[in-house]
């Protein structure tokens, strides 16, 4: 595709307009592209192996540094977390057992006098009984003789006004024998 | 490709001045040490390389900053590329191999600026990079393993009858591999970029004829469109010639398939 005429003319005509061929081609153009391509690299390879990679190595490597030691410390936080847990919830188990306690001993404390006052009063109660049981007999008792005593005087009353004599001791006898009958 | 632009009615078509060559200063012919557009644009890749590895790593901050974690990234890369292709002995070799990417990617991307030169466009380039892989890995090759390197080309599971003529065809396809190697990658950031360059000249259709109402849209479409694609390939590019670059380590490495 390219004799060397042309290329001859890109030689020389290398900055004219519309020289023939592909400037790809253009072999005069040669060791100058390959000269800067080696200083290019060259410079690209220093910049990157002085300064470069070391310190994008030494950011990664402190990186990982800092993310590990996060991770440590977070795992011992987390440790002590569950102790601290741990310790809470034995310490609500002491105070429940301690509070089930107390509740106990104040029931009992309660049961106690109410014991106490339950017999006090029962005493009070069956004393103040005792004490109407007797009234009431005796007033049972007043009751009957007054009854009696009504009875034989009425019973007389009824003898004699019927015409009869009252013989006193027979009417008294005769009423005692009805009342008990 | 003069006689052409002349036929089109007024339309210029230069595809390949982009890839020119010329002084920066004056008009003097071009030697060796001279200071060209290649230096020019070589020079920005290695100043854009500083900015983002030098400066941009400069807090070295445990939290990185934005560039820092870019750089970062291209370094991991880069790194587990080689790891993985290579092996671990490869690991050694990592800065040539992350120089030569970074070279390419930067002169890739810098080359997509409307108006710049890309240095990878260029055979002579493109093939120094292909030829000193090739020639470091054979030496290293030779080095490391003395003449079990030749077992590259001795199939030990083949039948013994077809082993000479696999040599045969390793040892062609081994010859081949920088050929491949450069041409791929001056092959595909030349004709993405001539071919940007010939939709652009149909761009102006409409101030010339009537049937630039037409033309010149759907040539800015194809511009934008190819534009995208040539985004993708400026970096495909550098990810392929960096990838054969560790299997052609990993076959000096070890030898024996």
């Amino acid at each position: 595709m390219v004799t060397e005429t042309t290329v001859e003319e890109a030689a020389g005509a290398a900055h004219g307009a519309g020289s023939a061929g592909m400037p790809q081609l253009d072999f005069s153009t040669f060791p100058n592209q390959i000269f800067w391509l080696a200083v290019t690299l060259v410079v690209i390879y220093f910049v990157m192996t002085r300064i470069s990679l070391p310190r994008i190595g030494g950011v990664l490597a402190e990186r990982k540094g800092v993310i590990t030691n996060d991770l440590e410390t977070a795992e011992k936080l987390k440790q002590k977390a569950v102790l601290a847990e741990a310790a809470y919830n034995d310490a609500l188990a002491r105070a429940r057992v301690e509070a089930a306690k107390i509740v106990g001993q104040a029931r009992a404390d309660i049961q106690k006098d109410l014991d106490k006052a339950t017999a006090k009063a029962d005493a009070k109660i069956a004393a103040k009984v005792v004490e109407s049981e007797k009234r009431i007999n005796e007033i049972r008792a007043g009751a009957l003789e007054a009854v009696t005593a009504v009875a034989k005087n009425t019973a007389k009353e009824l003898v004699s006004a019927l015409g009869g004599k009252a013989d006193a001791a027979s009417v008294n006898a005769a009423v005692s024998a009805r009342l008990k009958g | 490709m003069a006689a052409e632009a002349q036929s089109e009615g007024g339309l210029v078509f230069h595809p390949l001045d982009q890839f020119k060559i010329y002084s920066l200063f004056g008009e003097n012919p071009i030697q060796w040490y001279t200071p060209t557009n290649v230096t020019l644009w070589m020079a920005l890749a290695v100043f854009c390389i500083v900015g983002l590895f030098v400066f941009g790593t400069r807090g070295r901050s445990v939290i990185p900053t934005r560039v820092q974690s870019v750089a970062e990234l291209a370094d991991g890369f880069i790194y587990k590329m080689v790891e993985d292709v290579a092996g671990c002995e490869g690991v050694k070799y990592f800065p040539y191999i992350f120089t030569v990417f970074l070279f390419i990617l930067f002169s890739n991307f810098l080359g997509l600026i409307p108006g710049s030169f890309t240095p990878t466009s260029h055979i002579a380039v493109t093939a120094i990079l292909g030829f000193g892989v090739f020639i470091c890995v054979t030496v290293l090759g030779f080095v490391l393993n003395g003449a079990h390197f030749l077992g590259l080309f001795w199939m030990k599971d083949a039948p013994l009858v077809l082993r000479p003529i696999i040599a045969v065809i390793e040892l062609i396809s081994y010859f081949v591999r920088p050929v491949s190697h450069s041409i791929r990658l001056a092959g595909n950031i030349m004709a993405g970029h001539a071919v940007i360059k010939v939709f652009a000249a149909f761009a102006p259709m409409i101030l010339i004829s009537g049937i630039g109402i037409v033309v010149t849209p759907v040539s800015v479409l194809a511009i934008t469109a190819i534009y995208g694609l040539e985004v993708l390939v400026a970096f495909i590019q550098a990810y392929v010639f960096t990838i054969l670059t560790c299997v052609y380590l990993k076959d000096a490495l070890h030898p024996a398939h």
